[in-house]
């Protein structure tokens, strides 16, 4: 394929919501909705303008809002505590909610799982692939985006873009999805550049905003010179990497505005896609997917358009590796080893949605940097 | 008073200052001086709704709206006060947490650093019994060790404030942050429950280990051990000599010192039992909402125990209302959020009214004639 219909396809697909997406659905909605209303509650854990994880679900629900016979209600900064089961049992009872979407880890157990035995006639959404089919209610479940494989293409345009062939990741717990996104970053580099390596610095909690400059600035002192993170809020890293004129890739939401000079691209969540499909399975009596997981290959995951720092090759390697793993290209092609004892850790080529890649707990080889 | 008047002669209103009317008037006159502490409060509140009421015009929100939101969502159903109460229940116990110490003498905001870490013992404790103790053995002993655990923490910011001059109200407060780190050490470490990857907890305990609600209402034990706990320690620095003794402790160090009081003794005994009522609240939110011990804990009631207790003057009986009061406001936040479209920062901005308001009335006290009994006035 050429290079301007890959750009173009490129620029359709990463418009901040997909609009393409959005107006094929539009129509089967409208129809849907002409008989019955939906009322989509949703609770976040932060607030809605974070430029990160709750930021990504409010632009989502934005767009939901523009769905005819949709109403939403949100409710922002609700703690993991009853707070937020008093929350969605305020939607259901006072505002007659009948779907709710937590979005926040701690939600699952007990709130969502409990309400959810309490209010059989409502369903319940939460987004982390926690759902379990023998124990949790057939009215509640999870949808997820493997963000990882939008970390990849970060990686494959930050590989091309470095200079001195280090990129620096702020990353916040050594937990599995964080290690993964590591790790992918290292793996989408290595694909283009195979000098690249990863170095990681973590700050031990979702929402360090100090500890984060820190670990950027630190970063580029030790000389890297695109910076990325896995924070709830990358606002400070991506700011504070931009004031020290180096290059940021994004995480969660877009925070191209942040970095009017040195931002590449970014991985973002496109939660749209799951929200829109929720609404029309609602209007059209259809039982709602308990299980929802996937990255590029079912429209999950997006990239934010590319930003000042883009190269033209960067830009056309990262197109190319969506449209890979749109097609379910592997990334975690073994074997692998870690970065600590040099193991094998991956043994051979893993699907990218494949539960033992859930498991993660190490870093690969190429990656600076240790989770204890 | 006591010696002699009659022989110096002094007027006969200085022996008996209500004179022959003391009978009958007697209540009126505790009601005058008793509704100062009732009235001034109350036009604090009413002048914070008023600031709050100028603030969304100036954002151009509708003041009714807010009232009547603020009525269905916290107070106006029975889910609302369900709700309203269920919030309140941890920050009764918070807010004991800031008066009992008030009242002799010492600013402790050590609360939530209890809190958290009576709420992790009570989750540690418990690993070991499930499955094994009966759940009602398991929970008492859990609620005491919490208990335990949680005076000894505030208890020990009472310590080093008698035996080594440090500011309690510092010290409690920075308590909390090595409280909340301490939790989630073992949380993040020893005590981790490895099948639950992504977000640190000590082990579930298990439903069968769960405290239960109160019959017939949606709201679970905690509010009805606060209430109880209110009653209990307004007794107790109300009626008892221990409550005296630090009473005046508070009132004047140095006499309490001079009256040979065991200053240093109710000192960490006060300070003892405001962390043990926090770490109730931390037991409760592990055992009949949580489930589980890990950094929700540290959800902010502790913080927000000191508003209540400011705003209830340290008075334990007093904290059961304002308590609910807050909770309303906090349960009716959601309410507002929704229809108004108002950010989540918003009742904050009423409590900070609210606080600051008060707090600058307590300026008044003292200052309005209408309170004093007519003779004090002729005599000032």
């Amino acid at each position: 394929m050429s290079v301007t219909e890959f750009s173009r396809r490129g620029l359709l697909k990463t418009a901040a919501l997909g609009v393409a997406g959005a107006t094929l659905n539009l129509g089967a909605i409208k129809r849907a909705f002409a008989a019955a209303d939906l009322t989509v509650g949703i609770v976040y854990v932060g607030a809605r303008d974070d430029f990160g994880w709750n930021q990504a679900h409010a632009v989502a629900i934005k767009s939901l809002k523009e769905v005819p016979g949709v109403k939403v209600v949100e409710e922002e900064n609700v703690p993991e505590t009853d707070a937020v089961s008093k929350s969605m049992e305020s939607m259901i009872n006072l505002d007659g909610a009948g779907l709710i979407l937590a979005t926040s880890f701690g939600y699952y157990t007990p709130f969502v799982v409990d309400l959810a035995k309490k209010y059989p006639d409502v369903q319940f959404r939460h987004a982390a692939p926690l759902w379990n089919q023998d124990k949790d209610p057939k009215n509640a479940g999870s949808y997820f985006g493997y963000l990882n494989q939008a970390h990849y293409v970060n990686g494959v345009a930050a590989g091309l873009c470095t200079k001195k062939n280090k990129i620096g990741f702020v990353a916040a717990k050594p937990i599995a999805s964080v290690l993964s996104n590591i790790n992918s970053v290292l793996l989408g580099a290595r694909s283009t550049n195979p000098n690249a390596t990863v170095q990681v610095i973590f700050t031990g909690d979702w929402s360090m905003p100090v500890r984060e400059a820190e670990a950027a600035n630190a970063l580029v002192d030790a000389g890297c010179d695109v910076i990325t993170c896995h924070v709830d809020g990358p606002k400070v890293v991506i700011e504070t990497a931009e004031k020290r004129g180096v290059m940021t890739c994004g995480h969660n939401a877009s925070q191209a505005p942040l970095a009017p000079k040195g931002f590449i691209t970014g991985a973002e969540y496109k939660w749209i896609t799951i929200y829109k499909g929720y609404a029309s399975d609602l209007a059209e009596g259809k039982s709602l997917p308990n299980f929802l997981i996937g990255g590029y290959e079912v429209d999950f995951v997006q990239n934010t358009p590319f930003g000042a720092a883009a190269t033209d090759p960067a830009k056309k390697a990262a197109l190319a590796a969506i449209e890979g793993l749109k097609a379910k290209k592997p990334i975690y092609v073994g074997p692998l080893k870690d970065n600590a004892s040099g193991k094998i850790v991956i043994d051979k080529t893993y699907d990218n949605l494949d539960p033992f890649l859930d498991k993660m707990d190490y870093l690969l080889q190429g990656v600076v940097g240790s989770t204890t | 008073m006591s010696n002699t008047p009659f022989a110096t002669g002094a007027p006969r209103e200085l022996i008996d200052p209500l004179g022959t009317r003391a009978g009958s008037s007697d209540f009126a006159v505790r009601l005058r001086a008793n509704s100062e502490y009732v009235l001034i409060p109350l036009l604090a509140l009413v002048i914070a709704a008023g600031l709050f009421a100028f603030f969304l015009m100036a954002i151009g929100k509708s003041p009714v709206d807010f009232v009547s939101y603020v009525w269905r969502g916290g107070f106006g159903t029975a889910f609302s006060f369900q709700n309203t109460l269920q919030r309140s229940a941890p920050l009764i116990l918070t807010a004991l947490a800031v008066a009992i110490p008030a009242r002799i003498g010492l600013i402790m905001i050590g609360g939530e650093g209890a809190l958290v870490l009576g709420g992790f013992a009570a989750g540690a404790l418990a690993i070991p019994m499930i499955g094994h103790a009966p759940p009602m053995v398991a929970l008492v002993l859990m609620a005491l060790f919490a208990m335990i655990v949680g005076g000894f923490w505030v208890g020990f910011s009472g310590f080093l404030r008698y035996a080594r001059g440090v500011n309690e109200t510092i010290s409690s407060l920075l308590m909390t942050y090595i409280g909340i780190a301490i939790m989630n050490f073992f949380v993040e470490g020893a005590l981790r429950d490895l099948s639950n990857p992504n977000k640190p907890s000590t082990m579930p305990i298990g439903d069968a280990y769960m405290v239960g609600k109160i019959p017939g209402t949606q709201v679970h034990w905690g509010f009805a051990f606060g209430l109880a706990l209110c009653v209990a320690l307004y007794f107790l620095m109300a009626r008892t000599t221990f409550g005296f003794a630090a009473r005046v402790t508070g009132g004047n160090f140095r006499a309490a010192l001079a009256q040979g009081l065991p200053v240093g003794r109710l000192i960490v005994a006060c300070s003892a039992i405001a962390g043990a009522c926090a770490g109730l609240a931390g037991f409760f939110e592990v055992a009949a909402i949580q489930g589980r011990a890990n950094a929700s804990l540290a959800a902010g009631y502790g913080f927000t125990g000191i508003l209540v207790s400011f705003l209830a003057r340290h008075n334990p009986l007093v904290i059961p209302p304002v308590a609910i009061l807050l909770g309303g406001l906090v349960a009716s936040g959601g309410l507002i959020q929704r229809r108004m479209d108002l950010p989540d920062a918003t009742v904050l901005v009423l409590q900070g009214f609210i606080f600051v308001v008060l707090l600058t009335s307590e300026t008044l006290y003292g200052r309005f004639a209408i309170f004093r009994s007519t003779k004090e006035r002729d005599r000032t």
